[in-house]
């Protein structure tokens, strides 16, 4: 393998890491404030659509975006609604909100464009522009920070967005206020009835954070990755990213390294059809399904047990 | 929950399920006017195309036999309030079984395949369930995320095994040989034309749907008139008190697990066996999470599950009707199945408090 091909990979990776990492905080931001989430798939396919949609549209990628995120955030509250006003099932809410999705995407699409459940190619300012970091060419060749920067550089403003998350959602959850309340009301919600905060009102917070990151992963996914929303697009890259959370422990920092390895196994399995390590071959089938391996591991907590926020997926009742 | 108590049983058990069906179809309704057709003309073609033939009939039995096997699996594990997402694996799984027995086993008759092939698909179904299951009992893994994980893997492996193993050679196709013709079901029209009754030859409807309302009884059989059964609904009722009763959670549940997986195995003898007469990519095509729209609108009773199942027989033969002649897509289908979801689950609450205020206000005036 010569300098090229890793290059290649690696600019892939964090391509490919970057919905998943957007997928990922929007979870694990739901999960600290004690709502599971298992329809971060259906978010990102709604907003996926709608970001391509209204971005072939209006001809401009970043009104295509807004319209993603308003939709996210509206499937978010519904899954507010059902899980923290009418205490209903999350994980039953998460699964409707994914059919939802799946089903209303392609009926839309296809009614819209008639191409058969999907958007017209996006081409120009529907599409995300790349950005090339400053210097990129003087630095080409120099050893080492050479190849490095070029991986660094030419990608989507919301993959930068995206890494740049990762600090603020530490930032939000381990140095505001909000945060601390935000982690309390995952771990012993009555505590913070008690101390005169609104449960309901910090997890509303949550979901909607949820319901933002969400859209910015869908938005990234259609018209950044992709130049058009297609039928199921997502294929279980929120599966991935709730995958990757558990992986990460609810871990901003960790989740990014996380998504960093799901994103380079995929990124491999896409360059190679079947790698040989040591002389023995790897199926390709064995690359995609290894995130879901290593989450089960993890979960059997025979390498460090990953451990869910304390009072994850019970709705509060107030005490009368 | 906490309303539960206002409304009596009878009720709980019709009212509920069908308020919560008419309104997601009162939402589809609006979803098909939004786009520009007539929710009318949809409903007329569909009935007419679900039910107006024997032809239709045959492909909404078809259709209803994979989600009672799948709704019964998930019903029987939301007795014990474990929500078994990873149906569709576990079919996945069945349908590997089935093809493994079809395939490798020269088999005289297809009466004692049958009987082979049901045993392997469940078999193979509870395999694959019985990991969760057990990382659930014994390491406290959350049974969802780990049968959603299962589902994944389920997909590869099958994936691997059918371009590596299975796959016909110089076949570009990544789908298993045909069964031999002695191992094919004998399918409704054959068994209907004994009693002199005329029946469309076309839909795949086979002996396995005998064999689902079969399973139907057994289960309820098992759940209410065994002593797993009892032991089954009190640790779903409480676990601390079922704990108390002497009843193992570990041993419960591994055990609903073992059952639902062979029960979402099973529906792979209809579909795999019966239908496509090899193993292809997508043979299960989403049965498996149907199976969670029928467990939940049936109240997890198998008989509830059996009307249900064919609720959603009638959508998705009726569905593929309005593809073919309106333009609505197929995947309207799989709306309504989001919205029987959410309102008969997610929203349990919010559709039962109308409904308990008029038993509320009933009660105050009688």
């Amino acid at each position: 393998m010569d300098i090229a091909t890793i290059v290649q990979v690696l600019e892939s990776t964090l391509r490919l890491a970057t919905p998943l990492l957007f997928a990922c905080l929007a979870g694990l931001i739901s999960e600290r404030a004690g709502i599971f989430d298992i329809g971060l798939e259906g978010k990102m396919l709604m907003a996926a659509f709608v970001s391509a949609a209204i971005a072939f549209v209006s001809g401009n990628v970043w009104i295509g975006a807004s319209a993603a995120i308003f939709a996210s955030v509206m499937l978010s509250l519904l899954h507010g609604v059902a899980s923290i006003t009418f205490r209903g099932n999350q994980l039953i809410s998460g699964v409707a909100i994914n059919f939802l999705a799946a089903g209303i995407t392609v009926v839309v699409a296809q009614n819209w464009f008639r191409q058969g459940g999907r958007t017209p190619s996006l081409s120009g300012d529907a599409r995300m522009q790349r950005i090339d970091l400053p210097f990129v060419d003087a630095l080409r060749d120099v050893p080492v920070l050479g190849p490095v920067y070029t991986i660094l550089s030419g990608h989507a403003p919301l993959v930068y967005v995206a890494f740049l998350c990762v600090p603020l959602t530490w930032y939000l959850l381990f140095r505001t206020r909000f945060g601390l309340r935000l982690r309390a009301v995952g771990e012993n919600p009555a505590a913070v009835d008690t101390a005169g905060i609104s449960v309901i009102g910090l997890r509303y917070g949550a979901v909607a954070i949820c319901g933002v990151l969400c859209g910015l992963a869908g938005a990234y996914l259609a018209t950044g990755l992709s130049a058009g929303f297609v039928k199921d697009m997502t294929a279980g890259r929120g599966f991935i990213a709730l995958a990757a959370m558990i992986f990460a422990k609810w871990r901003p920092w960790h989740a990014m390294w996380a998504v960093l390895l799901f994103g380079l196994l995929e990124a491999v399995a896409n360059r190679f059809q079947n790698i040989e390590i040591l002389g023995i071959g790897i199926p390709v089938q064995a690359m995609q399904a290894l995130p879901y391996i290593l989450t089960v591991v993890i979960l059997a907590g025979f390498v460090g047990k990953a451990i869910p926020p304390r009072a994850g997926g019970a709705p509060y009742v107030k005490e009368h | 929950m906490s309303s539960r108590g206002k409304i009596p049983h009878w009720a709980d058990v019709t009212l509920v399920p069908l308020f919560s069906v008419a309104l997601a179809f009162a939402l589809s309704a609006v979803l098909i006017w939004a786009i520009g057709e007539s929710p009318w003309q949809a409903v007329k073609l569909m009935v007419e195309g679900a039910f107006g033939s024997s032809y239709g009939w045959g492909y909404t039995l078809f259709y209803a036999t994979n989600f009672i096997f799948t709704g019964l699996a998930v019903s029987v594990a939301f007795q014990a309030r474990l929500f078994n997402i990873g149906g569709e694996g576990q079919a996945l799984l069945g349908g590997l079984g089935v093809a493994l027995i079809c395939l490798y086993i020269p088999w005289p008759h297809w009466s004692v395949a049958l009987i082979a092939a049901s045993l392997g698909a469940a078999l193979f179904g509870a395999a694959w369930a019985i990991i969760p299951g057990y990382l659930q009992a014994k390491r406290g893994s959350h049974i969802v995320i780990t049968t959603i994980m299962f589902n994944f893997i389920a997909a590869s492996l099958l994936g691997y095994i059918l371009v590596n193993v299975l796959r016909v050679p110089g076949s570009q196709d990544p789908a298993s040989p045909r069964f031999p013709s002695e191992v094919a079901l004998p399918k409704l029209h054959e068994m209907l034309a004994l009693v002199g009754i005329p029946f469309s030859t076309v839909p795949p409807v086979n002996i396995a749907l005998l064999i689902a309302i079969g399973m139907c009884f057994m289960v309820w059989y098992m759940l209410w008139r065994t002593r797993l059964g009892y032991q089954i609904r009190a640790f779903g009722e409480s676990e601390p008190a079922a704990q108390y009763a002497g009843i193992s959670p570990a041993r419960i549940t591994i055990y609903v697990m073992l059952i639902s997986g062979g029960l979402a195995g099973l529906m792979a003898v209809n579909a795999v066996m019966g239908e496509q007469q090899r193993l292809v990519m997508n043979a299960v095509e989403g049965a498996g999470f149907i199976g969670i729209a029928v467990a939940l609108m049936g109240r997890n009773h198998p008989f509830g599950v059996f009307l249900a199942a064919i609720l959603f027989g009638f959508l998705y033969q009726g569905g593929a009707e309005l593809a073919l002649w309106m333009s609505i897509p197929r995947e309207l289908i799989v709306v309504i199945q989001a919205l029987v979801i959410l309102f008969t689950g997610a929203l349990d609450n919010m559709v039962r408090m109308p409904i308990a205020r008029v038993f509320a206000r009933r009660k105050r005036a009688g």
